[in-house]
């Protein structure tokens, strides 16, 4: 994987926010892009990219890619649910949700489906105690989370998905 | 009607952006700070009385104070926008729906402490707010408000949003200013404080989103009149997030003269509990604070009526009572098991702890193991005991407050709902048929018992 121009722009821009000998704190937020741009997940390959755009030891990345829970570190499917499973949200029904969506996707927390559509992680509390139970869709918040709510939420990946094949 | 200084505005459509913002007295508070002098700014702030609001109650104005001002070397001001404490979400409420108030109370701040680099650490799950403060802070530079000469003044400053990858840790002040440096988010040993040596070994203050927006009032009115809001030392107001099994989960803004009685029942605010259920217990700070049974939540030991203030919320000691911490307010009903919380809460920890400090990376997955073997019926009476002896072990004996924050929360679901583990232990059958907890593990026991 190679960053597109557009990408290592941003790169640079990211750079420019610390002072002069400081680009190793754009590795969080560059990690990020990359793995936007990997499909989901950092392979070793990718992290190894990034050492060298960064000229940084590949193990400074490893490190920090292996402790922040948003990196995945295996392919994920084309829709990620991290679904909240901490106390503010189990007292409103998320272990109902997530075993729902088990049953709906047949697939077990941290699998993927057979047709590489969706992927169901548990996360640990996302700061939208007040709305839950929920999760994270890439990038934004699905709050109020019923059964039917799940329902409506799967099929409209899969249209996205249908439309943009 | 309480008294509101930060929330006033945000029923205002378009307040997001610049130009309804400025319409309605946006930005005037930096243009009253600029014409003082730094240190005076300093001196309001103290003289409000204004409190850490992310979950220490430190208060402002000293950590202001306490920053080393050595000559030629640069100084920091980070934003702590890593708001990760189960229950909270007020930051990610201001930050969402009044971007504008923060970046003014930032721009203040960083005068006041002549940061000209200042950094918005915000947890990287709230990917879209980073867009929102991104283009308010374009705003601001826009109006002149940001980057160089600021109002003629000769302070330049600019400000960055810098997005987290997910670590309850980061929200630490030296975890944070480590992941800043793009590292792992393990706490520094203090000290050195931040103050003297903080991000890339500058003097550096770290404060919370609401902490830096409530500047912004302060400035407006000035320190002495912000003073005059609220009860005691517990000065202005204060955002509390409530969740749990209420009927108005929301982020209230309170002035810290209501009764905690009347936040849980009052339609201004949770509206009572939800489904006619009974009140059983509430987390009136966050996640790591005592959990409180009805009795003691709403009513002292002393049999006064606890309010929603810094120093009632604590009245009783860790004893009888709780804190105010982040104002993560969690009600629970009469359905839910306390053991069993208390187990999704030490999942929590056990998850969270960054693994530097053996009580804490090893108490925590302890104390989740034994609370999953009593959650399932198959612990024994003398397992409450170790459960009490292992957050003992941590408590107190780790770099950074993780570790008392994982603990406390066992403690006191041990000391006030004793009678529920006991009732695990008694009823084992009973327990396991309720097939309560965890509904991710194909086999929750096997986690715990092997």
């Amino acid at each position: 994987m190679e960053f597109s121009k557009e990408k290592l722009d941003k790169v640079q821009e990211i750079i420019a926010r610390y002072p002069e000998g400081k680009g190793k704190s754009a590795l969080i937020p560059v990690l990020h892009l990359a793995q936007d741009a990997n499909g989901g997940w950092l392979s070793a390959e990718v992290m190894d990219y990034v050492a060298g755009l960064l000229q940084i030891k590949p193990v400074e990345v490893y490190e920090v890619a292996t402790f922040y829970s948003m990196y995945n570190l295996k392919p994920v499917g084309k829709y990620l649910f991290e679904v909240c499973q901490t106390g503010p949200c189990m007292v409103r029904g998320s272990d109902d949700i997530i075993a729902y969506i088990k049953e709906k996707l047949n697939i077990g927390v941290g699998e993927t489906t057979a047709d590489g559509m969706f992927t169901l992680k548990t996360v640990e509390c996302l700061g939208a105690c007040g709305y839950a139970p929920m999760m994270q869709l890439g990038k934004y918040y699905k709050e109020h989370l019923t059964r039917e709510k799940v329902d409506e939420i799967i099929e409209e990946c899969r249209r996205t998905a249908a439309q943009n094949n | 009607m309480a008294r509101k200084v930060l929330l006033d505005k945000a029923h205002i459509e378009g307040i997001r952006y610049y130009d309804t913002w400025r319409k309605n007295g946006g930005y005037a508070a930096v243009e009253k700070a600029f014409k003082m002098a730094p240190a005076d700014v300093v001196e309001e702030v103290k003289k409000s009385g204004l409190r850490g609001r992310g979950g220490a109650g430190f208060p402002t104005g000293m950590k202001w104070s306490f920053l080393a001002k050595p000559e030629g070397v640069p100084r920091y001001l980070v934003c702590n926008a890593d708001e990760s404490e189960p229950g909270t979400f007020k930051d990610r409420y201001l930050m969402e729906f009044l971007p504008h108030l923060l970046i003014e109370g930032l721009i203040i701040s960083s005068f006041a402490l002549g940061s000209n680099r200042t950094y918005i650490y915000i947890r990287g799950e709230y990917a879209w707010i980073v867009d929102i403060l991104e283009q308010a802070i374009a705003e601001a530079n826009n109006a002149g408000f940001l980057g160089k000469n600021i109002l003629g003044s000769g302070f330049d400053c600019q400000i960055y949003v810098q997005r987290g990858a997910g670590a309850y840790i980061c929200g630490e002040e030296t975890a944070l200013i480590e992941s800043l440096e793009g590292k792992r988010g393990n706490p520094r040993i203090k000290p050195p404080f931040p103050a003297i040596k903080g991000l890339w070994d500058c003097p550096t203050v770290v404060n919370n989103v609401e902490t830096l927006a409530a500047v912004v009032p302060i400035i407006n009115m000035g320190g002495e009149e912000y003073a005059k809001i609220g009860v005691g030392k517990s000065t202005g107001t204060k955002l509390i997030s409530a969740c749990g099994n209420i009927n108005k989960p929301g982020v209230y803004e309170i002035d810290m003269t209501q009764s905690v009685e009347e936040f849980i029942f009052s339609d201004e605010y949770c509206g009572g509990i939800a489904n006619g259920k009974r009140l059983k217990a509430c987390i009136p700070g966050g996640s790591s604070v005592p959990i409180l049974p009805a009795n003691l939540l709403l009513k002292t030991a002393k049999g006064e009526q606890r309010l929603m203030t810094y120093e009632s919320l604590a009245d009783g000691g860790f004893a009888t009572g709780s804190m105010m911490g982040s104002g993560g307010f969690i009600v629970l009903d009469e359905d839910q098991c306390v053991v069993r919380h208390t187990l999704s809460l030490a999942r929590f920890y056990r998850h969270e702890s960054c693994g530097q400090c053996s009580p804490c990376r090893e108490g925590t997955g302890w104390m989740e193991k034994v609370l999953t073997k009593l959650e399932y019926g198959k612990g024994a009476l003398s397992d409450i005991d170790l459960l009490w002896d292992i957050q003992r072990k941590i408590e107190g004996n780790t770099i950074c407050p993780l570790g008392d924050a994982a603990a406390w929360p066992v403690a006191a679901a041990i000391r006030h709902f004793r009678d529920e583990f006991e009732w695990h232990v008694n009823n084992p059958e009973e327990a396991q048929k309720r097939n309560f907890g965890l509904a991710h593990y194909a086999d929750p026991l096997e986690v715990a018992v092997g």
